[in-house]
C-alpha cells in the first residue's frame, strides 16, 4: 500500500512521517517516532494508556489513524516536562505515590493535564468522572485522585503566583 | 492490533464525499469518530476497501436551532453535546444521555452521527432519537431525503441508509410547555454499553398525561419504541400502578441476547425497572407531581 506523508507538530517540534493509512496514531509514535511514553494498555479503546493531547483534546491514539494527524498539534507525555523540572502533575504523582507499576502512568499524566484545564478546580466527583477513560490495575485510583488534587491545588497557587508578580 | 489495509480519503465537502461513496459503493465506509468502526476493521469484522474520512467537512459539524428546531451536525462529538448551552435549554434530554455514553476521550471523537448510522441496538442515540421523534437529513447522489428516527433502524447494523448516503443532520422539533424528559442506562462500569436502558419524553397537562414517548436500548435487534407502554398513559392520571402497568407493556417486547451483562430474563426485568425509572423522573420534571 502506497505510503502517504503526514506531517504534524510533536511536543512543539515539526515532524514528517511516511505512513500506511492503516497505521494507527500510537504506532507511529512508538516505532517510528521512537516516543515509547504513551503505552499500550489494550489497544481497544477502554484502559486509557495511549492517551495523547489533540488540538486541545484528550484522545486514545490506539483509535485514531495517524493520517489523521494530518497539521494537528500532538502532545504526548514527553512534552510535559520542561527545561529539567517535571511539571506539577509529575511531581504530585510522585509525591501523592499515584503509581505503582507505572504503566498506566502516562496516559494519566496526559488525561490528567488537559483534565485540570478544563476544570482547574475540581471537586473528587468531577476528578473520577474526568478520568473515567484511564483504568489503573494497581493503585485502586485513591492515590490517583490525590495527587491530581495536589497538581490542582499547586498549579492554581503557581497562577495566582504569577498574577501577583 | 492494526486494521487491513484500504484506501484513505479526506473529502473537504459533502459533495466530494458523495462522490466518492458513488464511485466505490460497498467497497467504501464513511469514518466519522471512528470509535465504533475501526475497532470492528482491527477484528476484522469490516474491511471497507476505501475510508472516506469526513473530519475535515466543516458544514456537518455544530448545533443550531432553525424556527424552534434543533438542527445537530452529525459530526458533532458527544462531548459537544454535553458542553452545549443551546441543548441545555432546549433539549436536556441529549446531553444528559451524552454524559452516560462511553469516556471523556472517546466523547471528545464519537460522533452523534455515527452513533446513529452505526445501526447497534447497544448505542445509546438511537432510542433517544426515537423517544425525541427525531427526524434524519441524508444525502446521496440522488440529492437530499428526510427520514424519521421511526423508519431508520431496520434491524442490527442495518439502518435505512444508502452505500452512497451520507446522514448530515439531525433534526429535532421543539417541544411543548409542560413536556419532560429522562434517560435512565443501568450499566456494570463506567463506559460500559448499557444492560438494558429506557428513554421516556412526556408531556403533562396537570396530572395528565397528554403525550408520551417510549424507548429501549440494548434491549432487542435494534433500539425499540415501546407504543403499548405509551397508550396505557396517554390521556391518564400518571399513578404507580399505572407505570407498572406501562413497564410490564415494555417488557414484552424486549428480546435482548444474552452476554456477560446478563440473560435474557435479568435484562428483560431491568428494561421494566429502567422503563419505570424513566416514567417517574420525565413525569416529574415535566411538572406534574
Ligand atoms: C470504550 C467505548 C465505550 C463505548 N460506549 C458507548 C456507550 O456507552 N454508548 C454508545 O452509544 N456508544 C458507545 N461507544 C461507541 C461510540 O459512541 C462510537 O463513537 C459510536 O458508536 C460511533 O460513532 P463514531 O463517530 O465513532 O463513528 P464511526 O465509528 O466512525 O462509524 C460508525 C459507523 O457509522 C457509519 N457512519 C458514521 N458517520 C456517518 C454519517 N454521518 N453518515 C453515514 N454513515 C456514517 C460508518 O461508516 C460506520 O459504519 C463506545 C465506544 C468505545 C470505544
Ligand atoms: S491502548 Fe488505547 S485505550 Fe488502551
Ligand atoms: S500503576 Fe500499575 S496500572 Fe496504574
Amino acid at each position: 500500500m502506497a505510503k502517504t506523508q503526514v506531517s504534524f507538530k510533536l511536543n512543539g517540534q515539526d515532524v514528517d512521517v511516511l505512513v500506511e493509512p492503516r497505521e494507527l496514531l500510537i504506532h507511529v509514535l512508538r516505532e517510528q517516532l521512537q516516543l515509547t511514553g504513551s503505552h499500550i494498555g489494550c489497544e481497544t479503546s477502554h484502559c486509557g494508556a495511549c492517551t495523547v493531547d489533540i488540538n486541545g483534546k484528550s484522545i486514545k491514539s490506539c483509535t485514531m489513524l495517524a493520517v489523521q494527524a494530518q497539521g494537528a498539534e500532538v502532545m504526548t507525555v514527553e512534552g510535559l516536562a520542561a527545561g529539567g523540572e517535571l511539571h506539577p502533575l509529575q511531581q504530585a504523582f510522585m509525591d501523592e505515590h499515584g503509581l505503582q507499576c507505572g504503566f498506566c502512568t502516562p496516559g494519566m499524566l496526559m488525561r490528567g493535564y488537559r483534565f485540570l484545564q478544563e476544570n482547574p478546580a475540581p471537586s473528587e466527583e468531577d476528578i473520577r468522572m474526568g478520568m473515567a477513560g484511564n483504568l489503573c490495575r494497581c493503585t485502586g485510583y485513591q492515590n490517583i485522585v490525590k495527587s491530581i488534587q495536589t497538581a490542582a491545588a499547586a498549579l492554581q497557587a503557581g497562577a495566582a503566583g504569577q498574577k501577583a508578580e | 492490533m492494526i486494521p487491513p489495509a484500504f484506501e484513505y480519503h479526506a473529502p473537504g465537502s459533502i459533495d466530494d464525499a458523495v462522490a466518492l461513496l458513488s464511485q466505490y459503493g460497498d467497497e467504501a465506509k464513511i469514518l466519522a469518530g471512528g470509535h465504533s468502526l475501526l475497532p470492528m476493521m482491527k477484528l476484522r469484522f469490516a474491511e471497507p476497501e476505501h475510508l472516506v474520512d469526513i473530519n475535515n467537512i466543516d458544514s456537518l459539524k455544530g448545533i443550531s436551532e432553525e424556527n424552534g428546531t434543533i438542527v445537530i451536525g452529525a459530526m458533532t462529538s458527544e462531548n459537544e453535546l454535553i458542553a452545549s448551552s443551546l441543548l441545555q435549554e432546549k433539549c436536556p434530554l441529549l446531553p444528559e444521555a451524552a454524559r452516560q455514553i462511553a469516556d471523556p476521550q472517546v466523547r471528545n471523537r464519537g460522533t452523534i452521527g455515527g452513533d446513529i448510522a452505526h445501526g447497534d441496538p447497544g448505542n445509546d442515540h438511537p432510542a433517544l432519537m426515537l423517544a425525541l421523534d427525531a427526524r434524519f437529513t441524508l444525502v446521496g447522489a440522488n440529492g437530499s431525503r428526510e427520514v424519521a428516527a421511526q423508519d431508520f433502524f431496520l434491524g442490527t447494523f442495518y439502518t435505512a441508509l444508502e452505500a452512497d448516503e451520507i446522514l448530515t443532520e439531525i433534526r429535532i422539533a421543539a417541544q411543548p410547555a409542560g413536556t419532560g424528559a429522562s434517560y435512565q442506562k443501568l450499566k456494570r462500569k463506567t463506559g460500559d454499553y448499557a444492560t438494558a436502558a429506557a428513554a421516556a419524553v412526556i408531556t403533562m397537562a396537570g396530572d395528565t398525561c397528554q403525550s408520551v414517548r417510549i424507548s429501549l436500548t440494548n434491549l432487542g435487534a435494534t433500539a425499540l419504541r415501546a407504543t403499548a407502554a405509551e397508550t396505557v398513559l396517554t390521556g391518564q392520571k400518571i399513578t404507580e400502578d399505572l407505570i407498572n402497568q406501562a413497564a410490564a407493556k415494555a417488557m414484552e417486547i424486549c428480546d435482548p441476547s444474552e452476554d456477560l451483562r446478563g440473560d435474557a430474563e435479568y435484562k428483560t426485568q431491568m428494561g421494566g425497572e429502567m422503563t419505570r425509572r424513566a416514567i417517574r423522573e420525565a413525569v416529574q420534571r415535566a411538572g406534574g407531581n
